[in-house]
């Protein structure tokens, strides 16, 4: 069985770039700091949306994604720091059971932005265990990138909610997206196919 | 009629079906509305930074919500209010059923509730404090809609002279 203890450390420019190379219309609400900067590297979507601060709401943020419009697959994609601010999420994301909602935990068990000080899950915390007893049954941890490829060719629109977490390097992102947080917000609510966004631009 | 039917129907003329809320003893004839009625799509979140979490992603999403809290419940939101609703232009609306004063027994409440208004200020985010029923129906829907039309969030505070105040309060 996979443990936290056990698992390739793999890196999350990579893993990004995978994700990205398998999704058609899917929306990616990416959380502060590196895992939107390497969402942003991977080649801007119109159905990505990238925080700049509210540290720990990226899934609160996917979820209300999912409620609106049940048919798209939603993805959040969050660090281990700014899981741990906000673990209660996990639990009305249990309750609430969105099938279409999955969440990608990028766990280098560091607050890597703020000066790579270390998180509760390079000590004792398994996000994994966490999430399963939040009831989410459907988490796992990331064995390696061919499991990874292996998860994510499930599709999104159903069978969650479900929790993938990855043990990563220290890598930090490359690039930045634009810090224009009204543009970000118009351009992913077109991506959405929302009709209050975009009328411009005919 | 009572003036959580009144705010109710209130969300309804406005399309507002998702209720983001963390309990409160004040707020409960409005919770017991909104899961009372399949029109509303309720979604018990365990913090109110959360909640608003989940109504600005529906409202991108193209589902519009409305976020339930008490006034120590605010105090957890200024970062999700500063750094995500008030940049990211969200027409959140918000409903904040007020402690700390008109017979409040908790310090701590009298306390947290002097933060509010202030931080509500800093932000230039309006807010409204709703006194009676009266009036409530005209300020709330004209409200919800001046926030859709702006892209601005808005407050609506439900004062003790509304509501009656806390039932756990000092009779």
């Amino acid at each position: 069985m996979a443990t936290p203890g056990n698992l390739k450390v793999m890196n999350r420019a990579d893993l990004t770039r995978r994700l990205v190379a398998k999704l058609r219309d899917q929306a990616v609400v990416a959380g502060i700091g590196n895992a939107n900067f390497d969402l942003y590297a991977a080649g801007h979507r119109a159905q990505n949306f990238y925080m700049l601060g509210s540290m720990g709401l990226a899934c609160p943020i996917a979820l209300g994604v999912a409620l609106a419009q049940p048919e798209r697959g939603v993805i959040a994609l969050e660090g281990d720091g700014s899981l741990l601010m906000s673990l209660g999420c996990l639990a009305t994301v249990a309750t609430v059971a969105p099938r279409n909602l999955t969440i990608i935990v990028w766990d280098n068990g560091i607050y890597q932005i703020t000066g790579k000080q270390p998180t509760a899950t390079s000590h004792a915390t398994d996000i994994v265990a966490v999430a399963r007893g939040a009831g989410i049954p459907n988490s796992e941890w990331v064995r390696d990138e061919a499991h990874f490829e292996q998860l994510i060719s499930r599709g999104f629109e159903q069978g969650g909610p479900t929790l993938l977490a990855a043990k990563l390097d220290d890598k930090p992102g490359d690039i930045q997206p634009p810090r224009d947080p009204a543009l970000v917000r118009n351009r992913f609510m077109k991506g959405l196919g929302n009709k209050m966004a975009g009328v411009l631009d005919r | 009629m009572p003036w959580s039917e009144t705010f109710l129907a209130a969300l309804k003329d406005n399309d507002i079906r998702l209720v983001s809320y963390v309990p409160d003893n004040v707020l409960t004839p409005l919770i017991k509305g909104v899961t009372a009625d399949n029109y509303f799509l309720p979604v018990n979140a365990t913090r109110e930074d959360e909640a608003i979490g989940t109504v600005v992603g529906a409202f991108m999403g193209g589902m519009r919500g409305i976020v339930m809290m008490q006034t120590s419940g605010f105090a957890l939101i200024a970062n999700a209010l500063a750094s995500l609703v008030v940049p990211y232009q969200i027409p959140a609306i918000m409903v904040v059923s007020e402690r700390g004063t008109i017979g409040e027994f908790n310090i701590g409440q009298v306390l947290v509730a002097r933060t509010m208004r202030p931080v509500l200020d800093a932000l230039a985010v309006q807010h409204h404090t709703l006194t009676e029923e009266s009036t409530l129906r005209f300020v709330v829907d004209r409200s919800i809609k001046q926030a859709m039309l702006t892209q601005s969030p808005v407050v609506f505070i439900l004062s003790p002279l509304l509501t009656g105040g806390n039932p756990a309060g000092p009779k």
